[in-house]
């Protein structure tokens, strides 16, 4: 029984690690090979440069698209958050009946095939006669950043303990008082969140922005597009390696905005790390 | 005493109060969700409605035929090229989701019970790559897997082989192990959550009743974690049937799947209708397939009982 | 005590579908009176304080705080506070913050807001300690910071919902004290919601027994546990012998009757009280009996035979088999004698006083 457990205790961290550079191992390979001075990446590394990098304001066509997914990421997760907010909210806040079944309708963009979400949503505004365009991207982006809005959402609106709104109004403020000192301070750090990870989010997405977009690329369509050029191999993991540092600081930053939120909504609940 | 007796028999209470502020209760919340509600019916509902509609006309060039037709259904199902790239994208959901779920359960128990204080920031390690790019993270793998790729020269360099191996790329492998990773994170979150709901007590309980670590995980953890095995299951196998993006870029000609056609569908021969119902077929195929699965599952969880 | 009556509650029923919460309720209150709503969960006592909160609206019925009506005014502007259960102290802001949240309403002058929490603090012996966070209290401090929000807004009325359900023994026992003291400083009318009889019998001027909706009974707590009015209320306050008793005569207010084993009765009849026949029933505290030593006398005795012992610390619950009762007595004797000694089995007689025997209603 204790050998049980010591080779239990043993083996279980060792695979944890093991599976976290399992993880994290490929992502790190771009950084790496977007300072290798050759353009083939492969090993051993010939030598340090930053040319890459410095190549990339260089691209005009990089730049719009750089223009285009800042656009959408700024529109969706503003939507978006704005959408989560009133679902999160109700479903914290209300029973009502069908609930469940509309709160699953909202987060199904999750478990669906995304293609399918995508050639969808196509087939509908091409019928409608609207033609594709960066609008056509943030209304994709925010059916499947909606899901992802809600969950952080929820986590900082549960807990919200009912009577701190109550004891605002016995103590005499109005409800968009009590709303704008108790329940926005309180809720602010989610809803923060949410528009990081919802902006990420959509400036990380692909599938959706191959389909639904014009003649405008955002970043990641138009790395799709230099894919096929081995010869622009090493702009686009320069470029690749930009996304990810900067996805990493906003995922970051949206985590310690969600943790505090979630201490704020139960003061007494314990120290998660 | 206090809170015991409290806690029983306020609910009661709450539920009768709920039903009579039920009109003002339901309007509120209603009111609330129906933005967000419209907005997932509009761009989600009328579309696959639509997308199921046209999986029953056909069409001429440019125009599309509205008369009602089965033929679509006729060509997916029995044209060896179509056939052939479901059951290949079935495989590969099957293969990953079954990868990833295994290799997600260990790392899920050990966050679950071995973590200690670090568990938030286990968690938030195992979810930032789930957040971050997957098209990048598929090309890292087209990287590494490469002909001229990492692995090929790293493996030369060692002298293990002499010339550059097409075992692991542009083919089914390559797919399956790059899927297998993209989707790492999405299996270990609902086990995890599944374990974390397992009473601790319970576990003392089994081993007062004389029943080792070994048992005592076989006979209460893993069938408590049922419920997160199946959720992480599906979670994976249903998205990536419908992936293009792998098969484009490490899967070769021996590696395309069903996905690559509908866009092609949607994109270059521009049949909608066929696309349509290449897309209805796949969903039905494999929400039949997760829906055997989890038969499997939730039968084997009941007779290790 | 003034009695200028300061809420007036008139026939209010809450009810949620076919469930009253509660049925028909009506009392008055005292302006400075310290009054409990007492019972157990689901009686109703809780949804009588929101509604005079204003967070629950009565299903038909009124409520009137001062002579003011209160049907259709919102929460926030009833001249009343409340001390919630779970305290309900805001997370984001300060000790000093939370206390004044109310009064940055009022736009006070500069000087005057800061006075005024410093004294509400102060009141709750919490000077100083303005400055730490919501989330640094101990659960005695949230209850006071609570107490000094609610009171630094001088309300008529304060509202207390079990204020000292989350404390421990110890804690409660103390705060007990305190509340009564705070509340004859302040003078404000209290209206406490408990479920702890000791609570309410200890601090209140007069207690509401609630059950199932209804109140059964109002008066001061020595008369509640005295004199209750039913079998319920009798035993939600404490143990109570209940004794079987033939009624003989009867005038307007009085009952005699005879208990055989404890003689001939004359008792006050309460004001439910019903004829069940020619039976009433009788109830007595254990404590009101009192083991007779040796060779003591007394002019009302009873002899019997002690079936069983339950050793309490500074008390000894005695059963005592009576000839001629139907259910034996329980017996409350404190321990400077001996009663933890008595072994079971053995003769014993019991004094007590008739004027402890009173008439159960209904």
């Amino acid at each position: 029984m204790t050998a049980m457990r010591k080779l239990l205790a043993n083996w279980l961290p060792a695979y944890a690690f093991l599976y976290i550079a399992f993880l994290y191992l490929p992502v790190l390979l771009l950084p790496v090979f977007s300072v290798n001075a050759s353009p083939i990446p492969k090993f051993p590394l010939t030598g340090v440069t930053l040319d890459w990098y410095a190549g990339l304001p260089r691209t005009p066509a990089l730049l719009d698209a750089a223009w285009n997914s800042l656009v959408v990421g700024i529109a969706a997760s503003l939507l978006s958050t704005l959408l989560g907010i009133c679902a999160a909210r109700a479903i914290t806040r209300y029973r009502f009946p069908g609930r469940r079944a509309v709160s699953g309708l909202i987060m199904a963009p999750l478990v669906l095939p995304e293609i399918i979400v995508a050639i969808s949503l196509l087939l509908v505004l091409l019928q409608l006669g609207l033609s594709l365009s960066l609008f056509t991207v943030v209304l994709g982006h925010v059916l499947i950043c909606i899901p992802y809005s809600m969950t952080v959402l929820t986590s900082g609106f549960e807990g919200f303990d009912r009577s701190l709104e109550e004891a605002s109004a016995d103590l005499g403020e109005s409800a968009f008082g009590t709303f704008r000192r108790v329940t926005l301070p309180m809720v602010a750090p989610a809803i923060v969140s949410s528009l990081l990870v919802s902006f990420t989010i959509s400036l990380d997405e692909f599938v959706m922005a191959f389909f639904l977009t014009g003649t405008d690329p955002t970043l990641p369509v138009y790395i799709w597009g230099q894919l096929r050029f081995a010869a622009k191999l090493p702009g686009v993991l320069a470029l690749g390696t930009l996304l990810l540092a900067a996805s990493f600081l906003l995922l970051t930053l949206a985590e310690m905005l969600r943790r505090r939120a979630e201490r704020r909504a139960n003061p007494q609940g314990g120290v998660l790390a | 005493m206090t809170a015991a007796a409290e806690g029983q028999a306020t609910p009661r209470i709450r539920r009768a109060a709920q039903k009579s502020l039920l009109q003002s209760e339901q309007a509120q919340g209603w009111a609330l969700i129906s933005p967000t509600f419209l907005f997932a019916l509009v761009l989600l509902v009328a579309p696959i409605l639509v997308v199921i509609a046209h999986s029953f006309w056909t069409q001429n060039y440019l125009t599309i035929d509205r008369t009602f037709t089965l033929e679509q259904y006729r060509i997916a199902l029995t044209e060896p090229i179509y056939r052939d790239l479901l059951v290949r994208s079935l495989y590969v959901s099957l293969l990953v989701s079954i990868f990833t779920v295994v290799l997600a359960y260990p790392i899920a128990y050990f966050i679950s019970f071995h973590s200690g204080r670090h568990k938030g920031l286990w968690l938030f390690l195992i979810t930032i790559p789930f957040w971050t790019s997957y098209l990048l993270r598929v090309m890292s793998w087209k990287v590494i897997l490469g002909y001229n790729g990492v692995l090929n020269s790293g493996l030369m360099g060692l002298g293990v082989i002499d010339e550059p191996s097409t075992a692991l790329l542009y083919n089914t492998t390559a797919v399956v192990i790059t899927l297998t990773h993209a989707w790492a994170a999405f299996a270990i979150l609902p086990i995890y959550v599944s374990l974390e709901k397992v009473d601790r007590t319970l576990l003392e309980a089994a081993t007062d009743l004389g029943d080792g670590p070994l048992r005592c995980f076989l006979r209460i953890t893993l069938p408590l974690s049922v419920p997160g095995i199946v959720s992480a299951l599906l979670i994976v196998m249903i998205p990536t049937v419908g992936d293009f993006v792998t098969p484009r870029l490490v899967g070769g000609k021996d590696g395309v799947m069903i996905a690559n056609a509908i866009q092609a569908q949607f994109g270059k021969a521009s049949n909608w209708p066929l696309g349509a119902a290449l897309s209805v077929t796949t969903m039905a195929v494999v929400t039949a397939m997760a829906a055997a699965a989890v038969f499997v599952i939730r039968g084997a969880a009941r007779l290790t009982r | 005590m003034p009695e200028r009556t300061m809420i007036e509650i008139a026939s209010v029923t809450r009810s949620y579908g076919a469930f009253k919460a509660l049925d028909d309720a009506s009392l008055s209150i005292r302006e400075g009176e310290f009054f409990s709503l007492l019972g157990p969960s689901g009686c109703g006592k809780t949804t009588l304080l929101r509604m005079i909160a204003g967070f629950d609206t009565p299903t038909s019925g009124s409520i009137a705080i001062d002579g003011q009506p209160m049907n259709g005014i919102p929460a926030n502007r009833r001249p009343i506070n409340m001390v919630f259960q779970s305290y309900a102290i805001f997370p984001h802001l300060n000790v000093e913050q939370n206390v004044g949240y109310g009064l940055k309403r009022l736009r006070l002058e500069t000087g005057e807001e800061k006075r005024r929490v410093d004294e509400a603090l102060a009141m709750v012996s919490l000077s100083g300690l303005g400055k730490r966070g919501a989330t640094e209290l101990s659960g005695g401090q949230r209850q006071r910071v609570a107490l000094a929000r609610a009171l630094v807004m001088r309300p008529k009325v304060l509202l207390l919902d079990e204020p000292l359900s989350a404390l421990d023994k110890k804690l409660r026992e103390q705060m007990q004290v305190e509340l009564r003291r705070l509340q004859q400083a302040v003078g404000i009318t209290f209206i406490l919601v408990t479920h702890d009889q000791y609570e309410a019998l200890a601090m209140s001027d007069r207690i509401a027994v609630m059950f199932g909706g209804r109140i059964a009974q109002i008066a001061a707590p020595k008369e509640i546990y005295q004199r209750p009015v039913n079998r319920q209320v009798a035993d939600f306050l404490g143990g109570m012998n209940f004794v079987q008793a033939e009624i003989v005569g009867e005038d307007a207010g009085q009952i005699l009757v005879d208990t055989r084993a404890l003689g001939r009765v004359r008792t006050d009849k309460p004001k439910l009280f019903r004829k069940n026949g020619g039976s009433a029933t009788l109830g007595i505290r254990p404590e009101r009996l009192r083991v007779l030593w040796d060779e003591a006398t007394a002019k009302f005795e009873v002899a019997g035979k002690v079936v069983d012992r339950r050793y309490f610390g500074e008390i000894t619950h005695l059963i005592v088999e009576i000839p001629g009762l139907e259910k034996p007595l329980s017996v409350t004797e404190t321990n400077d004698f001996g009663a933890d000694d008595i072994p079971i089995g053995a003769p014993i007689r019991l004094a007590y006083d008739p004027d402890a025997l009173v008439a159960m209603g209904e």
